[in-house]
Order: structure tokens, then sequence, then C-alpha cells
């Protein structure tokens, strides 16, 4: 057993026991966490792969950006979850379903799958000097540059329609207008007036 | 002998383990005196004397106030989630602590030289904001869960414009390696080789960003004790609290070492001729963290709408701006290798 075997062995347990209890547990919370083991594991998969940019990026990415927000999001729910827990038996034949779809689907994929002529060399990591980011870039900013970026275009597109969707100006509400807060001059807004006793202003 | 730590597997890992309590004991041995340091420097410029009992000058005040931490009782609030709980301060503790396998003190001087070491920095930089909000939920209360809503909205603002100005780094470097960052600072004329002459705007805003990131004054206000009593910690005793404050601290540290590494020459000498050296390091972490403790001391904190205002509406912008005149400053090389040090093979 090298350090690599424990290694692999050790992430993927963890893969699948986050994987498992973040649909087993009975608290959204706790099921979020789980999810981010998972994701974290994932990650430690991808370094032994080689792929260390991509465990990166699915660190910052997944794990700081998007579970931060889910974990934001289901800490801040207000949602009776025991009843919710108690409608899972109604739904577990078509869970389980989904699930042998995907377990044949795997396993057609591991072993009937036909393989393109070639594909190894496609599999195989950059040659030469060359470290995977940079790889990854020149493929992704050279070689396919217009898909990514319609890609890219698509996701703002989506960005865009969310942000057209939800916007709404509120006209009854007071608004701050932080440069006129900056540029206020305590000389001008300040006014001294000397009160005489028994007048007022 | 040396056949066992170079070839065997048990070999290697004790020789790792032992790498890494080289890093980790003079690191938590400095940050005591960084702790004092901090409290020293805020009570010199509010007039007062601050620590100064506990050994010559209060040195000690840092390991007198870990043994109170050890040795006080833990309590656990009601209603509190206890795995959850008693996980945030040790992910928090832990994460500000493997950040470090990847920053070099010196030219090879560094646990583990990954490509992508700027970017697991970062990625970890990213993952403290969990501690947080877990110890704020876990806690079942109200002040500490306020707090930790707003760290985890703070925390991901500011990410966004502190991975714009690395990457403005990377580009100038063309690699993600300290090493090889620290490399292209390397140059005839010092200091002024340096990554904070070209990127001069962005040290200024990677510092601020660093102050909001880790939370520290004028930042603070996932622990404004004024308005949140101290925010997400307010449920913690006792050791659970010793390593938040251990994890938070680190995490300043570690932004010293950013700063430094990133725009001030790691460990290079700032005057052609002299030796290059851990020495220099370890000047540039200090008075990076002088300027963290002098902001701590002399700035009123920001009202955070203010706060989120900066981030996303002067930070993001300006940052992103950056990124674009840097990439077409290095491609055209504009200023000869001034900011595409890969093209002058620096």
């Amino acid at each position: 057993m090298t350090p690599v075997v424990i290694a692999f062995y050790a992430f993927a347990v963890s893969t699948i026991a986050g994987g498992l209890f973040t649909v087993i547990s009975r608290n959204p919370v706790h099921s979020v966490l789980w999810l981010i083991l998972a994701f974290l594991s994932s990650a430690g998969l991808f370094v032994l792969l080689g792929a260390e940019f991509v465990a990166m990026l699915l660190i910052i990415v997944y794990v700081g950006a998007v579970a931060v927000l889910f974990l934001f999001v289901v800490m801040m729910l207000d949602v009776d979850f025991a009843e919710l827990k108690a409608e899972m038996s109604k739904y577990l034949p078509l869970g389980l379903l989904i699930g042998v779809i995907v377990l044949m689907q795997l396993s057609l994929a591991f072993g009937v799958w036909d393989y393109s002529e070639g594909y190894q060399t496609r599999l195989a990591a950059p040659e030469g000097d060359a470290m995977n980011t940079e790889a990854l870039g020149l493929l992704l900013y050279d070689k396919y540059i217009l898909l990514f970026q319609l890609a890219g275009l698509i996701l703002l597109v989506a960005m865009i329609g969310a942000i057209v969707l939800t916007l709404r100006h509120r006209e009854d509400v007071k608004r701050q207008n932080i440069v006129s807060q900056i540029l206020r001059d305590p000389a001008k807004q300040m006014k001294l007036k000397d009160v005489k006793p028994g007048q007022g202003l | 002998m040396i056949e066992f730590f170079t070839t065997t597997n048990l070999g290697m890992v004790l020789v790792i383990l032992a790498q890494c309590l080289l890093v980790l004991i003079p690191l938590l041995l400095a940050l005591a005196f960084l702790m004092y340091a901090d409290r020293k420097i805020w009570a010199a410029v509010q007039m007062r004397k601050g620590p100064n009992i506990v050994g010559v000058f209060g040195l000690l005040q840092s390991f007198a106030d870990f043994l109170k931490y050890i040795v006080k009782e833990i309590v656990v609030p009601a209603g509190a989630d206890k795995a959850v709980f008693f996980l945030a301060p040790m992910i928090s503790f832990v994460l500000a602590v493997i950040a470090w396998a990847v920053i070099p003190f010196n030219d090879g001087w560094v646990l583990s030289d990954i490509n992508v070491a700027i970017l697991y920095v970062f990625a970890i930089s990213s993952l403290e904001v969990y501690g947080v909000i877990m110890g704020g939920w876990a806690s079942n209360s109200k002040y500490p869960f306020l707090g930790s809503l707003r760290s985890a909205a703070q925390m991901i603002s500011y990410e966004v414009s502190i991975g714009l100005i690395i990457i403005g780094v990377i580009i100038s470097t063309g690699s993600m390696n300290f090493g090889a960052i620290v490399a292209a600072q390397d140059g005839d004329y010092g200091l002024l080789n340096w990554y904070w002459l070209p990127h001069f705007p962005m040290v200024i805003l990677f510092f601020i960003s660093a102050l909001a990131e880790t939370n520290r004054p004028p930042f603070d206000l996932p622990e404004a004790e004024s308005e949140l009593v101290a925010g997400y910690q307010v449920e913690y005793s006792s050791t659970p609290f010793l390593l938040f404050m251990i994890g938070e601290l680190m995490a300043v540290v570690l932004m010293c070492a950013l700063i430094s590494l990133l725009f001030f020459g790691g460990w290079l000498s700032p005057i052609p001729g002299l030796p290059d050296g851990v020495l220099w390091m370890v000047i540039k972490m200090g008075l990076v963290f002088f300027m963290f403790s002098m902001v701590k001391a002399i700035t009123p904190r920001y009202r955070y709408d203010q706060l989120m205002r900066l981030g996303w509406k002067v930070f993001l912008p300006f940052s992103l701006f950056w990124v674009v005149l840097v990439s077409f400053l290095a491609k055209f090389e504009v200023f000869g290798g001034f900011y595409a040090r890969w093209a002058i093979g620096g």
C-alpha cells in the first residue's frame, strides 16, 4: 500500500460517505456540511489524478462560494423539516428508480461503452513540461476560444435575466446617496446659534 | 539511516511530519509574541501601557492567557448543535494552519512546492468562512447568528477582489508558484523591482481587502462588540474560543506573508548587494503586521452598507479594470518587461 493508494481510498470513502449522509441526514444544515465534505474529498481525488488546477477550482468555486450560499439560505429557511422528512417515504420508490438508472448508466459507461479510436491519447496528461494550468489555458483560450466565449455569453444572459426578473425599483423608500454623504462638509452642515435664556430659537 | 528516510514510506512520512513541526512550532511561538505586539501597539496609540505584568515588559502575557483559556470550563449553550459547535473552532484553526504548507520563507524553504500554490492559499482562505458560519449557527443564539451571516457576506465579497488582484500578479509572473513569483521580482534595482511599483494601487486594495477578509478592524462587523456583543464568538469559552482566536490571528499573519510575497519580494533584499534571506521575509511580515495593528488602533468601524458598497462597487470594478489593463500591458510589453516579467526571463 503506497501512500497514494491509501489517500485514494480515504478520499473515495469520504466522498461516498459525504454523498450518502447528504441524502439521509435529518438536519438540512448537516446535509450541506456533508455535501461540502463530498466536494473536498473529490477535490482530493482530482489532486491524486494530477489535475491540481481543477481541484483548486472545485474548492474555490463550489466550496468557497456556491456551498456558502447554500448554507446561507438553508440556515435561514423556516420550514418544518420533520414534516418534510416524513414525506420522504412517499418519494422513496421514485428516488430508488432514479438511483438505479444512474447506476445502470455508469455500468454501461464502464463496461459496454465503445470508445472512439485513440481515446487514450486524449485522456492522457499534457505532454512535455506544460503544467496542466497552462495546458487548460491553451485549450480554452486558444483552441476553443469561440465556444468558451459563447458559454460565457450564455451565462451572462442568464445572469442578466435573473436580475431583470427580480429587480424592482421602489419609489416609496428613502435611499442613501453615498456620494452626497461623502461630499458633506462639516463647516457647511453645522450652524452655531446663540440661544438666549428663556427665548429658544 | 539516510536510506530509511529517503526510500521507505514510513521514513518519508516521518520526514514530512518533522518538517510540518518545524514550520508549525516557530509559527505558533511567533503568534504568541505577535498577539502581545498587537496589544502593545494598540495600547501605545491610546497612551496606555498595555500588558506589562507577566514576565519582563509583559512579554509572557500570551502564554499566561493560553494557560488561562486551557483551564477554564467549556460551556455549551442549551439547544446548541454539539457536533457542529465543536467542529467550527477546529475547522477555523486547522484551515489557518494548513495554508502555511505552501508559503515559502526563503528560497526553497517550503513544505510543499506545488504549481498552484497561490490558488491553494486562495482556496483555503475562502474556506475560512465556514468556521465562522458554523460557529454562529450552532450556538443557537441570535447574536452569533447575525454575526455569522454578516461574516459570510463580507468574506465572499472581498474574496472576489482579492482573487482579481492575485490574477494581476499571476499575469505579470506567468506562474502560480510562490518561488517563481518572488524570483520574478528579483532584479538589479532592489526594491524598485518588486511588484508594489507596477501593481501600486493594488497593494493598497489588497491590504484593505485582507483587513475585510480576516475580519480585522475597521471591518470587524461580524464581532462588532458594541452591537453584536462578540458576534459568532459569543457562546464560546475556554479552548474552543482559543482556537477561534488563534485561527483568526494566524489568518492575519498569513495575509502578512502573502502581501510580502506578492508585492514586496518575499526574501529578496531591498538594497542591491545585501544578501537575500529569511530575515528579510520576517522583517517584511513584521512591518505589514504593524500596519494591521495600527489600522486597528486608529480607524473607526465601518457601517455595514458602506462595507458592502466598498467591496462590490469600488474594489470589484477597479480590480477588474486592473486585470484588463495589466493583461494589455503585459501582452504588448509596454514599458519593456515592467509588467511582463516572463518576457525578460526574470
